[in-house]
């Protein structure tokens, strides 16, 4: 075999099919960071499983040339779990969306993370119904204006970072679509972990819901408005890097570096190995009294599901034997009848 | 105390071709464990056994009452039976609720054992009765024995130095001592369960639970009013090794066995509930065998996760009841789209909505040949019989897998927690059920064609790992070959025309039906599923009663056998009995064009052979002599 052949280029991942998501829409540029790191992670598509729910993120499998499952609605962490637990050889995404994710298909996402499947899946977030046009979703904001709310949604928001800590999720991150450096180092941080990595990729829809996260995309505010999360060192965010965010008790709070008064080492030191409590508090961070965060809120390593699950079955081999039916069959009390 | 002692009786025995004993009490006084027991060891004297549990779907309804009556019916012969019997021999009630919710099942002169003991004013209170059944002048109609059970196991346990609790828990192995010296019932089985049960660590409740048994077994010995006791030979079975097996058992070992002979492990993803969970638990304990149980978050997670191992190449199950299929439903339509194969197995309880959760019928039927959107036939089997089940679920993996698509198996509360006799199949003998992986593209000009089909229009299975063959399924609609989403008007027509052609091409798959009794004459009787063993005796009884009846027991409802409509059409009326309000005979209405008679009951029950053979009478002449030509 030449290594030299096997060397993957994004279009060893690029499918026949025609693309159909609207113009402009925040999923290409996912689609093309996800092609592009694809290769750079080095797993053939042919290990490769793309499992997707419904909704316009849910085509994503289409577009891939790999192995791909565009399944129904809200069940692909299900369908995934599935796969994995009986093909750990494989390497399996999930693409989801916010309606998908986090309204139909709730249960399984906080059941897919809390059970630790090594698998990775990326929540499109674009606040919005895009595929039935434009109805609100569980992540719209109070008093969104869509068809199905004309006065204004009165639900409280889901917070998906929020959920996914309260599961105790492995690993959790946020990117943004337009952010597409960002976003390639996320997916590919996302890839290498063992156990369910879940990405929340702040993602435009420009026909239902344009703008949503304009604060967090145009690059004339997003150093004022997100703050990267690097492990190990002080969080610091501003246009000029003279904001930082301290840790007050229980709660955060940004302070002003520009006078010298609060010192780098006051400020919180992001620990992706962090008590959950403090990934919390990072994921309540919202526009406009805190930047956002974006990047890896938490990196932990624990035994993932399948690891567990054919452990027990490895285990009940080696003590019990490989099964034999007819051994099974005439276990207990048996009799014969003579001819 | 030596087994020899106990081992015969010095009273005279009679020897009787069949007993019918049910057993009954408070749910918490392990009814179904004695009732198991006496199953167990009458199968291994060679009798052949039917059963009939009976219990409330709460763990511990309150004690006392009539909601907690737990119980347990079983008849042992020495010729075959395919019921639990239509009236009892023996009945033996632990307490008065358990008295007064089973007497009238017990015939004038049936034997009726009672513990005296529970008889007390505070019992009758919890039954809600003013005054004791025992006292009431109707009892003069049975030969009542009363037992002062309470008090006798507590004085033979008192060596032993239990508590009040758990010497009173040991007065049902002394009611089933009784029983087992009043049938001749060899006690070694029982004491070797209870040794294996109680022994680990706690080997003085395992004693005391031995002497009860044999204390009750002594008390039958010694009292006047048992004059004598019964025997029933071995039956005359099929020449071969037994064993006693139950529904969900025997279903659950028929996945091993499907499993092994197409060389894949079992992929087993449910949700528990009641009568299926029993299922789960079994195959949990075989992972020896390879088998990956998934208890999933819910009845959607079970069915998409099972969807989800068949991609990968898998032999993908789920099973459930009712509820969790309604549950299922869109993901059966996913997996008729997708076209893989996938077992989803309905273990039927009644319904609607939770229903009667613990309690028996075949009401199902409609739901899983219709209950999906969209044109979503897939075929439908039905097991017979607790021994059925093992079979049942491997004809329907192979027709899974040759024909890539889903397969429904429906069993019952009642099968599944029945038990009979099974002839203990010779594994080395199970034929293999071939299974390809294609491992080259099947298209010369361009990408690997996922919907390209064979001559049973199967597609084929190409599992991920298998490099040039990358591809993708999904719901939406796929044109034909390339398995590319499609919204054209004719190929939407043409696929939903294969889907349903891979189903009628089942029938190819699978035996023709077998009728038993005349191939023609006065009445059909038309049975499926569970009812099996009560239409095949009521049939066999109107047979010898000189009606022209014959039974045709249909397995496969989808598609039917490609020769029932002849068959229907050879016999002047057609009679459907179902635990159901009509559904196998409205589709065979609707298929036939047959005026079909039904049969219908919905009480939670299985069919008495009595009800049966009288409606088998009133629908035929007595003159009638059965056709010569009959074949099984």
């Amino acid at each position: 075999m030449s290594t030299a052949l096997n060397v993957l280029k994004a279009d060893d991942f690029a499918s026949d099919q025609d693309v159909r998501w609207c113009p402009g829409c925040g999923d290409y540029s996912i689609l093309a960071q996800m092609k592009k790191v694809l290769p750079e992670i080095g797993i053939p598509p042919e290990q490769t499983v793309f499992i997707s729910g419904i909704g316009c993120s849910s085509r994503f499998p289409y577009y891939v040339n790999t192995y791909g499952v565009h399944s129904i609605h809200g069940r692909a962490p299900a369908v995934a779990t599935g796969l994995k637990l009986s093909r750990p050889d494989l390497s399996v995404w999930v693409i989801t969306g916010d309606g998908d994710a986090l309204s139909i298909g709730g249960n399984h996402f906080i059941h897919l993370l809390r059970r630790n499947v090594d698998l990775n899946i990326v929540l499109f977030n674009n606040r919005i119904y895009g595929l039935t046009k434009g109805q609100y979703s569980p992540t719209s904001v109070e008093g969104q204006i869509t068809k199905s709310t004309p006065m204004g949604v009165v639900d409280h928001p889901l917070n998906p970072i929020s959920i996914a800590i309260g599961a105790e999720a492995t690993f959790i991150a946020r990117s943004v679509d337009s952010n597409i450096k960002h976003l390639a180092t996320v997916l590919k941080r996302a890839a290498a972990h063992r156990g369910t990595s879940f990405v929340e990729v702040y993602q435009n829809c420009n026909v239902f819901n344009d703008g949503a996260f304009s604060y967090a995309q145009d690059k004339a505010t997003r150093d004022d408005t997100t703050i990267e999360l690097e492990h190990g060192k002080p969080m610091i965010f501003g246009k000029n890097r003279d904001k930082g965010i301290r840790l007050n008790g229980l709660s955060l709070e940004v302070v002003d570096l520009a006078d010298g008064k609060v010192k780098e080492d006051d400020l919180l030191f992001h620990d992706e190995q962090a008590d959950p409590v403090l990934v919390y508090l990072l994921s309540r961070m919202r526009h406009p009294a805190f930047p956002e965060p974006i990047g890896v809120f938490r990196n932990v390593v624990h035994e993932t599901f399948e690891e567990a699950v054919r452990g027990q079955i490895d285990q009940a081999v080696s003590q019990r034997g490989k099964g034999d039916l007819q051994k099974l069959f005439n276990s207990g009390d048996t009799w014969t009848v003579k001819a | 105390m030596s087994t020899e002692s106990l081992s015969s009786t010095e009273k005279p025995v009679k020897f009787v071709s069949g007993i019918t004993v049910r057993l009954v009490g408070d749910s918490g006084d392990g009814m179904q464990l004695l009732g198991q027991q006496l199953t167990n060891t009458s199968a291994l004297l060679g009798n052949d056994v039917a059963t009939f549990p009976d219990f409330p779907a709460e763990i511990r309804a309150p004690r006392g009452t009539r909601a907690g009556v737990s119980g347990f019916q079983v008849q042992f012969a020495s010729h075959e039976v395919h019921t639990p019997g239509d009236t009892l021999d023996a009945l033996v009630a632990m307490n008065p609720a358990a008295l007064v919710t089973n007497l009238a099942d017990l015939p004038k002169g049936g034997l009726l054992i009672v513990n005296e003991d529970s008889f007390e004013e505070k019992d009758l209170k919890l039954a809600k009765l003013n005054t004791s059944p025992l006292e009431d002048p109707s009892m003069e109609n049975y030969r009542l024995i009363k037992v002062p059970m309470t008090r006798l196991t507590k004085e033979a346990v008192a060596e032993f130095g239990l508590g009040s609790k758990d010497a009173d828990r040991c007065k049902n192995f002394f009611a089933m001592g009784l029983v087992y010296w009043l049938y001749g019932r060899n006690m070694d089985a029982t004491l070797r369960f209870i040794h294996g049960k109680f022994g680990a660590g706690k080997s003085v409740i395992a004693d005391a639970n031995e002497k009860a048994l044999r204390s009750g077994w002594a008390f039958g010995e010694t009292i006047e009013a048992l004059g004598h006791s019964y025997n029933v030979e071995a039956a005359k079975l099929t020449p071969g090794t037994y064993r006693n097996i139950m529904g969900n058992q025997a279903l659950a070992w028929g996945l091993l066995a499907a499993a092994q002979r197409s060389g894949k492990e079992v992929f087993y993803a449910s949700y528990p509930i009641t009568p299926a969970s029993d299922i789960l638990h079994e195959l949990a304990r075989y992972k020896n065998f390879g088998v990956c149980t998934f208890q999933a978050e819910d009845e959607i997670a079970a069915v998409c996760a099972a969807i989800g191992a068949a991609y990968g190449g898998q032999m993908g199950v789920t099973t459930s009841s009712g509820p969790g299929i309604a549950l299922k439903t869109e993901a059966m339509g996913l997996a008729i789209m997708l076209e893989l194969p996938l077992l989803v197995i309905d273990v039927q309880r009644g319904g609607p909505s939770t229903g009667l959760p613990t309690k028996t019928e075949q009401a199902d039927l409609l739901q899983v040949m219709f209950g999906r959107n969209g044109e979503a036939p897939l075929p439908v089997l039905a097991a017979r019989s607790p021994g059925d089940c093992f079979e049942i679920v491997q004809e329907a993996w192979m027709l899974a897998t040759q024909l890539m698509l889903p397969v429904v198996v429906l069993s019952d509360g009642y099968i599944a927690n029945g038990a009979e006799p099974w002839l203990i199949p010779d594994v080395s003998k199970l034929s293999p059920i071939k299974i390809e992986h294609p491992q080259g593209n099947n298209n010369p000009n361009g990408p690997f064609k996922p919907y390209l089909r064979n001559e049973l229009l199967a597609r084929p299975w190409a599992i991920p790992g298998t490099p040039g063959l990358m591809h993708r399924v999904g719901g939406i609609e796929k044109e034909d070959g390339t398995g590319n989403i499609s919204y054209d008007p004719e190929n939407h027509q043409k696929m939903v025309n294969i889907r349903a052609q891979k189903v009628a091409n089942a029938a190819k798959l699978l035996p023709p039906q077998q009728v038993l009794g005349p191939q023609s004459g006065e009445l059909l009787v038309l049975s499926w599923g569970g009812t099996y063993g009560a239409c095949l005796t009521a049939v066999q009884q109107a047979q010898e009663a000189g009606r022209s009846v014959a039974l045709a027991h249909v397995r496969y409802l989808n598609p039917f056998p490609s020769n029932l409509g002849e068959i229907i059409s050879r016999y002047e009326k057609v009679l459907i009995p179902e635990l159901n309000m009509g559904q196998l005979r409205m589709l065979i209405r609707s298929r036939y064009l047959v005026d079909a008679v039904g049969y219908n009951k919905v009480k939670g029950k299985p069919f008495t052979v009595t009800e049966l053979f009288e409606k088998i009478c009133e629908m035929t002449k007595s003159a009638h002599r059965p056709n010569a030509v009959s074949t099984k």
